[in-house]
Parts: C-alpha cells; structure tokens; sequence
C-alpha cells in the first residue's frame, strides 16, 4: 500500500471512475448529499437527496494491483430514510441524508449512523453467501408429513452474495431544529448529534433517550445571534467534541467539566479583519464544516472562502489560513441573490494529515499540501474520464477582474471524501461521483 | 446615494428570501434566517450611515446636535435621526426615522453584537414588497432580529416591524 502522501507534493491524481447518471437532466432526488469511507476504505458510502444510500465496496480483487486499487463496485443499495410530515407543526421533513458516519468494525457486518433533518438511524449491513437448505417440511411447496419416512438435518449451501441493510436502532423526536451533524465518540459506545441549537449525546444501544450536553439556545429567541453549524467528537480522546458556530467561533467542550458543556473550555476565534468588512461578512465567516486531523493535534474549519488550520493548543488565530476561491469576494453580491453564498463547503484531511482537501464551484475542487505550502485545483469532469488519465491542474486567476458569469454555481463540489490509509478521494459534483487516485511511479 | 441604495436592495431581496423560505420543503431553516436577518441589519445600518452622509452633504453645516461620528464599519451603532431625503415607503420599515431634535445622540461605538438586546417585534409589512397576508394558523409568527439602539431622549421605543418568519418554537 502506498504511503499515504509521503511526497504529496509530487502527488498527480488520475481519473478512476465515476458513478451516477451521465443525463444533463438531473433529478433532484439525486444530489449527492454525503460522502464518506469507512475506517479502512474499504467501503465508501454516499446518501443522497432522496434518502438513499449506495454503498461501494473496493473491489478486493484489485487491491494489490497499484493501478486498480481504487476501483469501486456498487455493494448494496437502500432507503434509509422516508419523506416524513409533522402534524402538530404542519411541517414535511425532508428525506435527504444530511450526514453518514461509518462505526468502527467489531464484527463480520458493517454499521453505520446516517441522519437526516430530523431522524439518526444505525443500518446493519451484513453479507449472506449462503442459505440453509434440506428441511423437512419447506422446500419449495409444503411436503405432506405422512410422507416423511426420516429426519435430516438442514444444511448450509452457497448461494449468490446477498448484501442486507437493516436498520438496527431508530434515534427519534430528540430535535426541534435540523439536524446538521453526528459524530462517533472513540469510545465506539456513544455519538453525539447537533441541531442548530443543541447537541445531543446517544449510547448507540439506546434509542429512548439522549443526554442534552450543549444548549445554547437564548430564552428570548429574539436574542439569538449564534447557531451551531458543524459538530464532531475528538478522534482520541472521549471527552473532548467541537462545535462551530455560525459567527465563525470554534468552541472546544470538555465532557469531563460538567454535565452540559455550555461553557466552552477553550474557544477559537480569529479577529475580524475590519477592511473586509461588507454587508455579507456575516454570512461568509459561518463555519460550514469543522474535522479534526487524523492526529488530533489540529482541526481544519471550512467558511465560504478559505480554510483555515487550527492548533487545538491556541485559539487565538488559525496556524494556516488558504484561501479557497477569494476571488468570488467581489462577487459576494451576486452570490447572495443567486442564494449560493448559503452553500455549505465541506473539507477533509488526507491520511497522513498533510494535505486538505475542499470543494468549490465550477466543479473544481481544491488541495493544499501543508508541508510544502502548495495548492493544486483540479477538475472533476466527465471529459476528463479517461482511466488513468493524469488530471491537469486548473489555472485559476486570484485577481479581482472575475465575472460572476464565468462562476458555474449550479456545479458545485460540496462533499469529498479522502481514502483514510491510501491517496484515493471521492468527490461529489452534483449527482455524480468521481473517484481518483493518485498516479503511483 | 450607491450605498443607501445598494443597502435598501439587499433588505428587499433579503425580506424576500425569508417570504419564500416559509414554503420551503423542510420547513424555516433557522441558520439561512439568521444569516438573512444580519444582513439585513448590516444593510440597513449602512443605509442609515449613508443617507446621514448625504444629509450632512446637503447641508453643508454642522448639525446643532452631536454629529453622527457612525463608522460605516462598525455596523452594530445605528443612528436614528431622521432623513428626510428618505423614502416614504422605508419609513414603514423602520419607525427610527423621526423629525430631528436637538437632543444628545449616544452612540454605542465600539459594543460588540453579544451585548445587544434585540427587540424583534415588528408590526408592518414594507410596501415596497408584494402585498402577501400572512395566513398563520397558530401563533408561530416570528421576529426578524432587528437591531437597533434606542436612545433614551428620542421617548417611546420604535415599535417593532413585523415580517412573518417561522423559527420553531421551543
């Protein structure tokens, strides 16, 4: 297996694949909504707006061969969640997945937690290669009893791979507002859940109650200022989560300081940059996305035009800032007519930590090496969908003279995913998804 | 006025998008409310500072009052003198905008948005909107989080303006 981003600075990624319809016709049920690997890559899960979930599985054939490792099939399809109505507030609540999170493996099957505005779900899915047969009174029309003359013993017998999602836990009625993240706890018993105001602890076998352990709702609702936005446990330690908040503050809460952690242990904030004051700078300064690094030592925050770095160890200014796609900055008003500056970037550390990854318009999505200070912007787009066609970076101008008319805001790569332990990403263009590796000497 | 009129835009479109929000599958996101409230609070505290600029433009003097030393930047200071240059119809919006006295004009430079007490009640639809009646069967109507500073010596509180905004009671 390669070493994940060793010389990430020579990295050249290649087409792979690409899943989903080629009709320029899309259906709005099926907007890639999420994106994600599970622990060993193996597995890579994507939900969509019309509530399904499509899981792919690496093709285990190919793992060895450098060439073909990143070759995905698809492993099993279903529903995970339904168009719901609440009556008592006449509201529909929406089917679209809004996150999936995969939990660690602990047997033969596989589970993961998906969400949508209102609902968390823990699916099973479980292989069945085989099937037993040779019973007495069942094999194929009822057999009459008075003819069985002696007893055998059913047997297992191969059978054609069935793969079986079921759904194992149903998390409900635990949220007022939309749900906008969850978060497995390292602790593989517990995961939390946010909402716009709350964060919600869950044990994974309980489903009848949660612990409320962030509240910040105001009691006069005409004093909200702030909402949660991003929400995620600590890879290593158990009582450590973040949350970001619309305002762009990071707030780091420790469980082991008292039962509801309104009071943040250490908060992240940079100070507001005056001379980039406009009538958007609230809208652009709210964290759309907030991961730790592999190591824990950092965690990376999304808002509308740059990422930002942080040291979990300072919260007083980011350790890197990289700016995403600045030159839409003249062009925030046109954004917010269009509804587009409301969109919500997500971003993702590679393996190794090294590079960071994050999606933007035009279906560019953009990378940043921090060892060597370098960004490539690449494409993800189905005239480049040659297998092993080396991708060329994008040349994008970071002047101030862009028209908003060559910004394609209808494509757009809000979620991308990165292979935890190999150089392979998935991104997610509007209802398509690409799967790239990276070009191996 | 580029500014004021820029800023009386961006209030429209924002009223509009959170009219149009209420239909929306899914129901009120109370993020993309809040997001469109500051704005519209960003924009009409630079409406406000633009047309007091016109105003001292215009006449060309000082104000007998203090002067509205407002930073365009900071928009979390309001002035609430008058204008008359303004429109009738943003007097709707707003009822901040009174006949100027000679009265002391306190400011709140420099108080950060956390420390603001907002008042969101609101009781009138601006006319330059389509003419849209709110048809709320239960009483969810909510508060655009309209801020403003009230000055002591100006009397009464500006009654508040409504614009129907569903953020899910608790």
């Amino acid at each position: 297996m390669a070493e994940a981003g060793e010389k990430s600075s020579e990295m050249e990624w290649c087409f792979s694949q690409v899943k989903g319809a080629i009709d320029d016709e899309v259906a709005e049920a099926d907007l890639i909504s999420a994106v994600e690997f599970n622990y060993t890559g193996e597995l890579l899960a994507t939900g969509d707006k019309g509530g399904r979930i499509v899981i792919f599985q690496q093709n285990p054939e190919n793992k060895s061969q450098p060439q073909c490792h990143a070759e995905y099939n698809v492993y099993s399809t279903f529903q995970s969640h339904e168009p719901e109505f609440d009556y008592l507030k006449s509201l529909e609540i929406e089917e679209k997945i809004n996150k999936i999170r995969w939990l660690p493996k602990k047997n033969a099957a596989h589970f993961l937690l998906s969400t949508n505005d209102k609902t968390i779900k823990l699916w099973k899915i479980s292989e069945r290669n085989k099937r037993p047969e040779g019973y007495n009174l069942r094999n194929g029309p009822y057999k009459d009893f008075t003819s069985i003359a002696s007893l055998q013993v059913p047997v297992f017998k191969p059978m054609d791979l069935m793969v079986e999602a079921s759904p194992r836990r149903v998390f409900a009625n635990a949220h007022k507002y939309h749900i906008n993240s969850i978060s497995v706890n390292s602790d593989n018993e517990t995961y939390l859940s946010a909402d716009d105001l709350r964060i919600n602890l869950w044990h994974l076998e309980i489903t009848g109650q949660s612990f409320n352990i962030v509240d910040i709702k105001p009691a006069n609702m005409e004093d909200l200022t702030e909402v949660i936005t991003a929400a995620e446990f600590h890879p290593n330690q158990c009582h450590t989560l973040v949350y970001g908040s619309s305002k762009g503050i990071i707030r780091l809460c420790d469980m082991r300081a008292a039962a509801l952690c309104d009071k943040h242990a250490k908060i992240f904030e940079e100070p507001e940059d005056r001379n980039s004051r406009s009538f958007f700078s609230e809208i652009i300064s709210s964290i759309s996305d907030v991961k730790f690094s592999h190591s824990g030592r950092y965690m990376m925050t999304r808002d509308y035009l740059s990422v930002k770095i942080w040291d979990i160890n300072m919260g007083t200014r980011p350790i890197e800032t990289f700016q995403v796609n600045e030159y839409l900055r003249s062009n925030l008003c046109s954004l917010y007519d269009n509804d587009c500056i409301f969109d919500k970037f997500e971003c993702c550390w590679s393996g190794n930590d090294r590079v960071v990854m994050t999606g933007s318009y035009n279906n560019f999505f953009r990378m940043f090496d921090r060892g060597f200070r370098r960004d490539v912007t690449l494409e993800a787009s189905r005239e480049n969908c040659k297998p092993q066609s080396v991708l060329k970076p994008c040349k994008v101008s970071i002047g101030l003279e862009i028209s908003i008319d060559s910004v394609d805001c209808n494509k757009k790569i809000l979620h991308t995913a990165w292979h935890p332990l190999d150089n392979i990403i998935a991104v997610a263009t509007t209802n398509n998804l690409f799967i790239f590796q990276d070009k191996l000497k | 006025m580029e500014v004021g009129a820029e800023a009386k835009r961006i209030m429209v479109v924002a009223l509009g998008k959170l009219y149009s929000s209420r239909t929306q599958r899914g129901g009120l996101r109370l993020h993309r409310s809040l997001l469109l409230t500051l704005v519209m609070k960003s924009a009409r505290d630079m409406y406000h500072a633009a047309a007091q600029e016109e105003e001292e433009e215009y006449n060309g003097v000082v104000p007998r009052c203090d002067p509205a030393q407002v930073d365009s930047n900071n928009t979390t200071s309001t002035s609430t003198t008058t204008t008359q240059t303004v429109e009738p119809s943003l007097e709707q919006v707003s009822d901040s905008f009174t006949q100027p006295e000679p009265m002391e004009q306190t400011f709140t430079h420099g108080q950060t948005q956390q420390s603001r007490k907002r008042r969101g009640k609101i009781s009138a639809v601006p006319d330059f909107l389509p003419l849209k009646k709110a048809k709320l069967d239960c009483p969810t109507q909510l508060v655009v989080l309209v801020d403003y500073v009230t000055c002591s010596d100006l009397g009464a509180a500006p009654s508040p303006i409504p614009v129907p905004m569903a953020i899910a009671a608790c």
